[in-house]
């Protein structure tokens, strides 16, 4: 991936590039349009959900779905549709913050091993095989259970770590390798020679020239992330009832019920595959525009 | 035995309930010997000590292989017979209880069972050694003396009247131990299995199974039926279709309605369906040792934003929880009427009225604007419990944040009051008040008491009632009990549980009863021939 020629064919900055990009990669701007649409319900929630998501109406329980509840209710008669409105918040900004995280320490340490080589170089690398050697889920669940909970503005910020710290050796792999090939330019033994230090080299030289993977890693682990956020929310390890979450919506009470009101399972299962879906289609998507060697 | 037809009598509405479990099992229809019963048991135990514990997940796996003094009668639930006592004399003033052991009663390892070991096992509940705790020390408390006359007689004397003394004899909690191995090690039953029920220990898996094995020299002759059974840890889902998919024989704790149905559905004639009260109840405890729920007014003010009743209609549909109730289990002998029961704050029907009652005593106490964190355990029905309550107080402007954390922690919570609200639970092994209202007197005097209060007009009340032994007088000192209770409101009732036990059809000779705590030995459970 050569990171100068991807940054002087395409610059996501220009807002004519995501005409560009929609234009070239149709389906990843399917997966855009879904990803807005999911961030706008996140954002607006108040405003277009039609129920409050926690209130209980026993007058509803177990609805099947009809144009009072468009996608039915639970067994505590809360609309699912709107629960999956708001659990969008929830998906959104624990995989973004997670995503976010995990691929900037990652990135950076990708880097920093990179530029300074030989001992360092070989002491993180081993370090990021250690952590790569155990399967992600098993490490964010190790993760939350020892940390529990923390909340800050209603975010449990010991989840956000669970799943970031997962994401930081493959992303600081993925960055490494692309940090080598910056490392060996002279713009790179220019700013050496000129006596810049390290911290300078690495995020001033070396970090906006590996902005591209970053970027494709950052939205492939939203995906993922909300995979996890979900996984541990079933698992009960994440978000707690009442709040609404995908995952949390399939687990619970939705187990108990799934053969007379499948609904309650139907709905969030379906979010939860789209928001990934359109997470991977648009990371694959942003892959392929920004790397020449796929155009070929 | 003393006291049959009163306790028939109370039985009458349990027997009535259990009847067709009665007709599962034809009267010509004799034991079968032979086979392993495996079932489920859904969370892990945290101890072996069935002293130091109050919980299922313990009694389900570790019951089969102790004994006790007395027991409750098989199919004959609240009667009282002999287990290793082969009779008893009760002196006049009901304060001294003479008890002939059985001879030649062995334990597992071979050696024999004496009186010795009964009163060290009881001085051990009563007043435990260093690095043991009893969970029963409010049972035992009126218990003055234990003395072995003779390796086959023991004598209890009473420093007073204590009319619930024949259920604490009968607690399947109360096991026999090994008077050596406590001798070497007091803590030995934490991680030991040794006593002299009818199966002996194999193995424990952690997070997977137990294992038991029939005891060849248990003291009933003939009995167990069973060559062994096997406890396998497995959630709630998992119990549904294991024992849909005939993997599982029985899960005698309970299931909800729908997880019944589908059972029923999937088993068919195969399925065994048992249905009762039962003797458990959730409670909403609050921590009176952390402000604002050292204030009366707080604490009312949250017990009166509940809606029971409606919940009650609807939450019975969808979990385990069933019928409002007070301090007793209702529908028992000393429960109070529903009419009594709308005395109460937070009973009242009119829940709009309750909620105005409850926003003035907030306003007043300065806590319009309560946030706090309702800690609960991570199983159901206490989830749905948790969801329930946090609805009612949003409706009375107060934010509860829900941690839901496994059993252990829920304990050790519990335990050192690191909560500030908590979902919490109390079940017992039978009706006695003295056994039931012991979670609501002063944490000084029972550890069980979670709200940690200091109330010493409640003592008095659960003192008077516990030596009283003219039932409607005692029944009239537990309404004063309940109703100052209530008014203090330092841990309330939320809703009693229902018991729906689902097994398969083979499985013979189990009782059922309002508590998920006794008939867990097995020494009548036998199975019968799979059908063809």
């Amino acid at each position: 991936m050569s990171i100068a020629t991807a940054s002087n064919t395409a610059d996501p900055r220009r807002p004519v590039a995501i005409i560009a990009f929609c234009r070239a990669q149709p389906l990843g701007a399917a997966g855009l349009i879904v990803i807005l649409a999911m961030g706008l319900a996140a954002i607006f929630a108040e405003a277009i959900a039609p129920y409050e998501p926690e209130v209980i109406n026993f007058g509803a329980m177990l609805m099947a779905p009809s144009l009072e509840h468009p996608f039915g209710t639970d067994a505590f008669g809360r609309d699912i549709l709107t629960r999956i409105i708001y659990g969008a918040r929830t998906a959104l900004t624990i995989g973004f913050l997670s995503s976010f995280i995990g691929c900037t320490l990652g990135g950076l340490l990708g880097i920093a091993s990179a530029y300074f080589g030989g001992r360092a170089d070989l002491v993180i690398q081993r370090f990021v095989d250690v952590m790569l050697s155990f399967p992600i889920i098993i490490l964010a669940l190790v993760v939350v259970a020892v940390l529990g909970k923390t909340e800050l503005l209603g975010i449990d910020l010991n989840l956000v770590l669970a799943i970031a710290i997962p994401i930081i050796p493959r992303s600081s792999r993925v960055v490494r390798s692309a940090a080598l090939s910056v490392r060996a330019m002279p713009y790179i033994d220019a700013a050496r020679a000129g006596g810049y230090s390290a911290w300078h080299i690495i995020t001033r030289h070396m970090a906006p020239n590996v902005l591209a993977p970053y970027l494709i890693l950052l939205t492939a682990y939203i995906a993922q992330a909300i995979l996890l956020e979900a996984s541990l929310s079933f698992l009960g390890l994440g978000v707690s009832e009442p709040k609404p979450a995908w995952g949390l919506m399939l687990a619970g009470d939705s187990s108990n019920f799934y053969q007379e009101a499948p609904w309650m399972i139907l709905f969030p299962g379906l979010a939860i595959s789209l928001s990934v879906f359109a997470f991977n289609l648009f990371g694959d998507s942003l892959r392929d525009w920004l790397d020449p060697k796929f155009r070929l | 035995m003393h006291n049959i037809s009163r306790r028939t009598a109370i039985a009458l509405p349990t027997l009535a309930l259990a009847s067709p479990a009665l007709a599962q099992q034809r009267p010509d229809e004799l034991p079968r010997r032979g086979g392993v019963l495996t079932f489920a048991v859904g969370a892990e135990p945290p101890t072996y000590d069935l002293h130091q514990t109050g919980t299922f997940a313990v009694m389900h796996r570790v019951a089969p292989h102790y004994s006790t003094l007395l027991t409750y009668e098989p199919g004959n639930y609240p009667n009282i017979v002999g287990d290793l006592a082969e009779s008893w004399t009760v002196s006049p003033d009901q304060k001294t209880f003479t008890f002939k052991l059985r001879p030649n009663v062995r334990f597992h390892d071979g050696t024999l069972m004496t009186s010795e070991d009964v009163r060290v096992s009881y001085e051990r509940l009563r007043a435990p050694p260093a690095g043991v705790s009893s969970n029963r020390l409010p049972a035992f408390r009126q218990i003055d003396l234990i003395t072995a006359t003779d390796p086959l007689t023991i004598v209890i004397t009473m420093k007073e009247v204590d009319a619930s003394i024949m259920d604490t004899f009968a607690s399947p909690w109360n096991s026999i131990f090994s008077a050596a191995r406590l001798a070497q090690d007091p803590t030995f039953p934490v991680r030991n299995v040794m006593g002299t029920g009818p199966f002996r220990f194999v193995e424990h898996a952690a997070g997977s199974h137990w294992v038991g094995a029939r005891f060849d020299d248990y003291f009933r002759e003939r009995q167990p039926y069973l060559d062994g059974f096997r406890a396998i840890t497995m959630t709630p889902s998992s119990m549904v279709n294991a024992l849909s998919g005939r993997q599982i024989q029985a899960e005698f704790r309970g299931f909800t309605p729908n997880e019944r149905d589908r059972i029923v559905r999937a088993l068919g004639t195969e399925a065994r369906v048992e249905e009762s009260s039962w003797m458990l109840h959730m409670i909403v405890s609050f921590n009176t040792e952390r402000p604002p729920f050292n204030d009366p007014r707080v604490r009312r003010a949250l017990s009166l934003a509940i809606d029971r009743w409606g919940g009650s209609a609807s939450l019975s549909r969808i979990s385990q929880l069933g019928a409002v109730g007070g301090m007793v289990r209702p529908g028992s002998v000393w429960s109070a009427s529903p009419e009594e029961m709308q005395q109460w704050p937070g009973y009242g029907r009119d829940m709009a009225a309750n909620r105005a009652e409850a926003r003035r005593l907030l306003r007043e106490a300065g806590q319009e604007n309560l946030t706090f964190t309702l800690l609960n355990r991570n199983h159901q029905p206490y989830v749905t419990s948790g969801i329930f309550v946090i609805d009612q107080l949003r409706q009375i402007g107060v934010r509860a944040e829900h941690q839901q954390v496994e059993l252990a922690a829920w304990y050790a919570a519990q335990g050192s009051g690191g909560f500030d609200v908590m979902i919490d639970s109390f079940t017992q092994f039978s009706d006695d008040p003295t056994n039931v209202l012991v979670k609501y007197v002063s944490f000084d005097k029972a550890e069980v008491a979670t709200a940690r209060a200091t109330d010493r007009e409640l003592d008095r009340l659960f003192d008077a009632q516990a030596r009283e032994t003219d039932r409607d007088t005692r029944k009239r000192l537990v309404r004063q009990f309940e109703t100052r209770a209530m008014e203090q409101s330092y841990a309330v009732p939320l809703l009693w549980w229902q018991r729906i036990v689902v097994m398969n059809q083979r499985v013979r000779g189990w009782s059922m009863a309002p508590t998920h705590m006794i008939y867990q030995d097995l020494r009548d459970v036998w199975l019968a021939p799979e059908r063809s």
